[in-house]
Parts: structure tokens; C-alpha cells; sequence
């Protein structure tokens, strides 16, 4: 079974409907054991770092996130806080990637947020990418953003080159929303559901 | 590389698209639900809906057609309408949109952007901002276009942003539904002064208005209605042309 987690931070139901055109079964969820016990986790976020981090732990699941060793699938905040640290209110995240989010530098020709589609360069053969052609178009729209770092798998470009997608083992991240980013969003929530281990 | 946006809206009553010219004059262009389905395929980028009727006749903007374009397009999309309160927000963000636009309400009460923005991120919220020429000034209306505020065009701009917003949809009132083109003039001086992405409405007539746009404004997103739900331009064709004048898009 897969669980979206739901912590009062994510706009879950954009990631529900996908899964419900792919035809995929899963459950929304806040409940530590209800989380711990699904197959894969797809991990949602919206809205500010700090906030969000305070919703995971007073639904118990922050330091489940950190050690669970399920598939999980971090989307946009949810990507960020994977890493080590946040700028965004400056907070300690999972820590499932050292390193830390920063917001934007201003620079002229690149407004913030970083909102659109933007361009995808894979640098992994990555299960997730299956099936993804170089270059192809996600959907972004975030104003702080996590610096290519070893655990990078895929990389934008918006002034300064940003992660698109994380690996660490069974914890995956994505940038982009790819329940927004039409056919080749779906395609990523599939692979992550059909491949990713 | 990122792209610039196609965003067709979707002026919505009764959960049917209506289209009128400089505000006024509505014209039935089908059902919300299978025009948002049809602009997906044809490659929108993003939607807009604008529940155009919900101020002036003080109802909520229709939740239930929010759910059904939600369970269908697997793109961004934007509702705005009589959104005056934080609980109005969540319940739209709730239902599957992506984004919220805000008018007349923040123009009475400002704090609501950065409420807003606070709550559920600057990403989700879009300051929409109705301008008009008034002798040699750019005034801010609102109430679907039918009330003059004292608000100026520019330093409204700044301040929405400073307050949150995440994105400025700027529609020129004068080029509503004329389709002589976008207001390049003042598209170009709000891109030059503020840091979030701008969406340039009202004027757009043919595929040259929006290279125009891009080239000129300097805009992230160009937005339009009626020339794209009469079918006199397809998002495609559109797309293709823009990509010919070395404009960045998704193809």
C-alpha cells in the first residue's frame, strides 16, 4: 500500500488525484503506524520549512522519516526537507541528504519563485527516470532551492544550476511537482510506484 | 531552461465559460471542465479560472467544478473569484488548486496577502491587479472592473509582492477583449521594478501580441481567454510560432 503522508503542509490531494488516473491504490494518512507500515511513501509539501517540520513532529513522524527504510518520495518542500538544514526559518530538517536549502539569489531575468516549467538533465540511471527523455519539461514553484550535491540525480537551471531530483538509498526527492507536470509526471509517480526500491 | 507560460482562463458563472469584452457583454464559450481538458491537450502551460461573477454577487467561487478540474488536468491551475477570507483560501487549495488569485479583497484589506502568504506560501498566491488609464495616471480597479480605487498601478505592484505575493496577474482594462494587443508600456515598467513573475492580460489578438510581450515586457506568462476559446488560436500553432521567434517554450 502506499500512504500520502498528510501533515497539514502538503496539498495532497493534487498527488491523490494522480495516483487515482494511474489507478494506483493508496491511503492519506497522518498516523505514525499507518505511515511505518505502507509498502512506499510519498511525502508531499507545500507552504514554509520550519512550520511544516513542526507538523511532522507533533504527528510523531518526523524521526520515523528520518530511519524508515521504505521507498519514499519526497516532493517539492517535501524534497527539501530531506536535507540537513533549512534557511526557510531557519530549522534543522531529516537529514537524509547533508546539505542545506537556501532561497534564491536576486538576480535580474530570474524572478523568484522559481515558477514554471523548466528544463530536466537526469545525470543518473536512475529507476525514478525510467522511460524520461533528456531535457524534458516539470513543473517548479518554490522560492528556496537545494544545491547540487551528492546525492543529486537530476538538475535545473534558474541562474545558478538547482537539484531537480535526490537519491540516498530508498529515499527519493523530487523538486518539481510531477503530479503537475502532465504525462511525464505521471510517468515519475508510476516509476517510483512500479520500480523504485 | 525555463519556459514562458501559455495560461488560458476561463471566466466562469454558473460553472459555464463566459467571455465579454472590456468587462462587459458575456458571451457562453462552453463547459469549464471539457475546455480545461481541451487546453491541456492542446499544451497549456497553466489555468486560470476566474469565478467572474462571485464578487459583485457575493458567492463563494464554485468548489464542486474546482474538484472535478482537479481529478482531471495534470497541470497548475489558479481559481480566483470573491476570495476574501484566509478559510475561503484553504478550502480552494483543499479542493485541488494549485493557487490562489486575490482582487478586490486585498485591495480593502491588504493583510490578506501576507496572511495568506504566510499560511500557505508565496507560490500559492497570485495578486491579481485590474489597471485602467485615467488621464496620465494607471489606476487600480476592482469589483470585477466596475469600481475605481485609489490605488496607482506601480506602487501597488511593489506592495502586493512585499506583502507575499508570489506572482502579479496584471490585466490591462483598456486592452480587455480588444485584441489590439497587451499593455507593453506599463507590463515593461512592473517587470523592471518587481521581483516575482508577471502574467500580462488583456489584449491578446494574434500570436504576434505575445512575442511582443515576451520579447518586449519582459513577462514570465502571458494569459488570454476569448482568442483561445473560439478557437481563432490554437496553444500549439501558438507555441510553435513563439519557439520560431526564439522565444523559450514547452513543445
Amino acid at each position: 500500500m502506499i500512504v500520502v503522508v498528510e501533515y497539514g503542509a502538503g496539498n495532497t490531494a493534487s498527488v491523490a488525484n494522480a495516483l487515482s488516473q494511474l489507478g494506483v491504490e493508496y491511503k492519506i494518512s497522518d498516523n505514525e503506524m499507518l505511515v511505518g507500515k505502507a509498502d512506499k511513501i510519498i511525502f508531499p509539501g507545500v507552504g514554509e520549512a520550519s512550520s511544516a517540520i513542526r507538523q511532522l513532529h507533533l504527528n510523531n513522524l518526523f524521526t520515523m522519516l528520518r530511519v524508515v527504510k521504505k521507498p519514499l518520495l519526497g516532493i517539492c518542500l517535501g524534497m527539501q526537507l530531506l536535507a540537513e538544514h533549512s534557511d526557510e526559518g531557519d530549522v534543522a530538517c531529516l537529514g537524509v541528504v547533508p546539505t542545506t536549502i537556501s532561497k534564491f539569489p536576486e538576480a535580474k531575468g530570474f524572478p523568484v519563485p522559481h515558477m514554471g516549467w523548466n528544463s530536466v538533465k537526469v545525470n543518473n540511471d536512475s529507476p525514478l527516470f525510467e522511460g524520461i527523455k533528456q531535457d524534458e519539461f516539470f513543473y517548479f514553484a518554490h522560492s528556496y532551492y537545494m544545491p547540487i550535491n551528492e546525492f543529486t540525480i537530476a538538475k535545473a537551471d534558474y541562474g545558478i544550476p538547482i537539484t531537480a531530483a535526490i537519491r540516498n538509498r530508498c529515499h527519493y526527492g523530487v523538486q518539481f511537482h510531477p503530479e503537475k507536470s502532465g504525462e511525464a509526471g505521471l510517468r515519475i509517480l508510476k516509476n517510483f510506484v512500479d520500480l523504485c526500491s | 531552461m525555463i519556459t514562458k507560460r501559455i495560461i488560458p482562463c476561463l471566466d466562469i458563472r454558473e460553472g459555464r465559460v463566459v467571455k465579454g469584452t472590456n468587462f462587459v457583454n458575456l458571451r457562453d464559450a462552453g463547459s469549464a471542465v471539457e475546455l480545461a481538458q481541451r487546453y491541456y491537450e492542446e499544451g497549456a502551460d497553466e489555468l486560470v479560472f476566474l469565478d467572474i461573477t462571485a464578487t459583485e454577487e457575493k458567492r463563494k467561487t464554485l468548489l464542486e467544478l474546482v474538484k472535478q478540474v482537479a481529478a482531471v488536468l495534470r497541470i497548475p491551475f489558479t481559481v480566483g473569484g470573491g476570495i476574501s477570507e484566509i478559510k475561503d483560501i484553504e478550502m480552494l487549495l483543499k479542493a485541488g488548486a494549485d493557487k490562489v488569485s486575490l482582487n478586490s479583497s486585498i485591495v480593502k484589506n491588504p493583510e490578506l496577502i501576507t496572511q495568506a502568504a504566510k499560511r500557505f506560501g508565496s507560490q500559492a498566491v497570485v495578486a491579481a491587479i485590474d489597471t485602467k488609464r485615467i488621464g496620465d495616471q494607471i489606476k487600480i480597479f476592482v469589483k470585477g472592473g466596475k469600481e475605481e480605487t485609489d490605488r496607482i498601478g506601480l506602487p501597488w505592484c511593489k506592495e502586493v509582492v512585499e506583502r507575499g505575493a508570489g506572482e502579479i496577474l496584471l490585466t490591462s482594462m483598456d486592452h480587455d477583449g480588444t485584441k489590439s494587443g497587451f499593455d507593453i508600456e506599463f507590463l515593461s515598467q512592473v517587470t523592471e521594478n518587481v521581483s516575482v513573475p508577471v502574467i500580462a492580460s488583456g489584449g491578446a489578438g494574434s500570436k504576434e501580441h505575445f512575442a511582443e510581450v515576451f520579447l518586449q515586457a519582459k513577462v514570465d506568462a502571458a494569459l488570454a481567454a476569448g482568442i483561445f476559446h473560439f478557437q481563432e488560436l490554437n496553444i500549439g500553432e501558438l507555441k510553435n510560432y513563439l519557439q520560431s521567434q526564439s522565444i523559450s517554450v514547452r513543445v
